[in-house]
């Protein structure tokens, strides 16, 4: 395009403070955006002239042989999961997700999180078997054979640590990015299944209110969840992305609870006991409850409530003068879908509506996308989502009114406070620098 | 259309009803509760599901001396992993509020390298040991199927349920 000065009349239209533009502007109408940067102060980001093109080597050779199974390309190295535990000492794992270096909504199977408390066992599939026994009218055995013949469903739903973003409940914002701090939600489409298929051949004694689900990994990994989920949307998924789930997701096959802390979403699944109560397992008595200041602690806290946070630009990222961005990032609910996302670039004094990426789908991760022309100063980039239910991330305050406020600092990979859904913010200082902070 | 022939149709559209709910693989095997009677480890705050065996706090120190203490510390004090005996975070001391859990837990998943290789002896021990530490029951008291799910925890009464969900 030219670099002829354009009127204001010819610039998308701002729509909140700090230059958040029209999402409409990403819909096209011949907007070049590269270009729409405001009179005067993004004048150095028009181009200047390109340097001659040269003819690059890998066009003048014959390219490398197919692999059986490919992998990213050699210059993507860097975009790997982090891990808490790469010795295996005799502790908890955990990896996590590198959000800021991803797009789209579905997380690669070689990046999806993992919390795992003795790392994953090796199963053979062959030998491997699901036992149904409890408050049923027949205790029945499956094997990978048999449930892979059943009529099976396909569904895209995030998993997420009900841990995740714990760090956001510090007394001063973590120096983290988006990995450390929200890189225990992945998403998928999952394909298996349904729980309730295979209740209806085993029966279900009415006594039956609750079910546990528990793995064949060393520790047995077990937990009490609602019959009313097992009747509803719950799947022993056996494929991830289209291949067998990975060991560390739990092959051959797990428990899928979609909107439910991770968790519940047993892995190496192959006990369910239909019972009357909880069996109080350590995870639903120690971990994965919810210990509040002056109130008695939460327990049984089951689905992961609406949250967003922008992934691009975020901690790491830098911004390379001022001029037109894309701030994009993820939204989603365990309650349903994501109707609307409002993101302010100016620390939640104004907003602007963010465009949604299709398809919008139920209990999983949804892109959102806000045009933005930066003017080089500083500013804090926040997005709050809402869900078809109705409900809406919560303010800082709303969170310290409701918990309790923050008192101490924590390292980030602490897990200070469960189901924090509270905004993120990131500031940009006038260098283009991004960094967490409070808002 | 006579009632007669009303409750034939009502009838014979009830019996499609079922056939077509019961149209699945059927591709289970049954089994007994008895065959798979290894696997059914869970035990419930009631003590349904605790295992023949006793333990007391004496016999459970050597356990968790021998194979305990290297990550939790020295008393359960806490070491390279979790103080488990302790006023501080969340621990059997102040926070656990069934006993049973503790022996549950430590069955399926401790020690860290070897779970299930505690005897139900070992393990009731070693529940005795921690429970008489944090001073919840007598340093003589024995630890089995009858005792254990009559132990009152601390902090038994601490916990609200956020299920069902009000959205």
């Amino acid at each position: 395009m030219s670099n002829s000065k354009r009127s204001d009349l010819d610039l998308p239209e701002v729509v909140a403070g700090n230059g958040l533009i029209n999402r409409r502007a990403l819909l096209g109408r011949g907007i070049v955006l590269a270009g729409a940067t405001t009179a005067g102060a993004g004048a150095t980001l028009t181009s200047a002239g390109a340097e001659p093109l040269p003819v690059d080597p890998w066009s003048l050779t014959i390219g490398s042989t197919i692999p059986a199974y490919e992998t990213p390309a050699k210059y993507e190295k860097h975009v790997v999961r982090t891990l808490t535990n790469p010795n295996h000492e005799p502790r908890t794992s955990q990896a996590r997700t590198p959000h800021h270096l991803l797009n789209g909504t579905i997380t690669p199977n070689g990046l999806h999180f993992v919390v795992s408390r003795t790392g994953f066992p090796d199963i053979d599939p062959a030998k491997h078997r699901l036992v149904i026994h409890g408050l049923v009218k027949q205790p029945k055995v499956f094997t990978l054979e048999a449930l892979a013949r059943y009529p099976m469903e396909s569904r895209i739903c995030f998993v997420e640590c009900g841990g995740n973003s714990g760090p956001l409940y510090s007394k001063d914002p973590v120096q983290a990015n988006v990995q450390a701090i929200h890189g225990l939600v992945s998403c998928s489409e999952w394909t298996g299944v349904r729980l309730s298929t295979l209740l209806e051949e085993t029966g279900i004694d009415p006594k039956a209110t609750w079910f546990l689900a528990e793995g064949a990994d060393g520790p047995s990994m077990n937990r009490s969840i609602p019959m009313a989920k097992a009747l509803d949307d719950a799947m022993i998924a056996l494929y991830q992305n289209g291949e067998r789930i990975n060991p560390s997701q739990g092959y051959p096959m797990r428990l899928l609870v979609p909107g439910y802390e991770g968790n519940m979403n047993v892995k190496w699944l192959h006990r369910i006991k239909l019972i009357e109560a909880p069996v109080m397992a350590i995870n639903e008595t120690m971990q994965y409850t919810m210990r509040i200041e002056g109130q008695k602690s939460w327990q049984f806290y089951f689905p992961q409530e609406v949250k967003s946070f922008v992934t691009h630009p975020s901690p790491g990222h830098s911004l390379k003068g001022p001029g037109f961005y894309e701030i994009s990032g993820l939204a989603y609910s365990g309650n349903g879908r994501i109707s609307r996302v409002m993101v302010s670039a100016d620390g939640g004094k104004s907003w602007a509506q963010a465009a949604l990426q299709e398809p919008v789908l139920s209990k999983a991760l949804t892109r959102f996308r806000m045009p933005w022309r930066w003017d080089g100063q500083p500013a804090v980039l926040q997005s709050r989502a809402w869900d078809e239910a109705g409900n809406t991330q919560p303010t800082r305050s709303q969170i310290a009114a409701e918990r309790g406020a923050p008192r101490v600092n924590v390292p980030v990979t602490a897990f200070p406070m469960g189901h924090m859904n509270v905004i993120t913010s990131w500031g940009i200082d006038s260098k283009g620098e991004v960094k967490h902070v409070y808002a | 259309m006579s009632t007669h022939s009303s409750l034939l149709l009502v009838t014979a559209t009830l019996a499609f009803a079922a056939s077509a709910a019961a149209e699945t693989p059927n591709l289970g095997q049954s089994i007994s509760e008895a065959d798979l009677a290894l696997w059914d480890i869970s035990v419930g705050p009631d003590g349904v599901g605790l295992p023949p065996g006793s333990g007391t706090p004496a016999q459970g120190k050597v356990v968790y001396e021998q194979k305990c203490e290297l990550c939790h510390g020295k008393e359960a004090s806490g070491g390279k992993n979790a103080a488990l005996v302790s006023t501080k975070d969340r621990t059997v001391t102040n926070y656990v509020p069934h006993a049973t859990t503790i022996f549950d837990f430590t069955r399926r998943a401790m020690p860290w390298p070897q779970p299930k290789s505690l005897t139900a002896d070992e393990t009731y021990a070693v529940t005795a040991y921690l429970l008489a530490l944090a001073k919840i029951i007598g340093e003589n008291d024995v630890m089995n199927a009858e005792t254990l799910s009559k132990v009152r925890m601390p902090n038994r009464d601490g916990f609200v349920s956020k299920y069902p969900e009000k959205h």
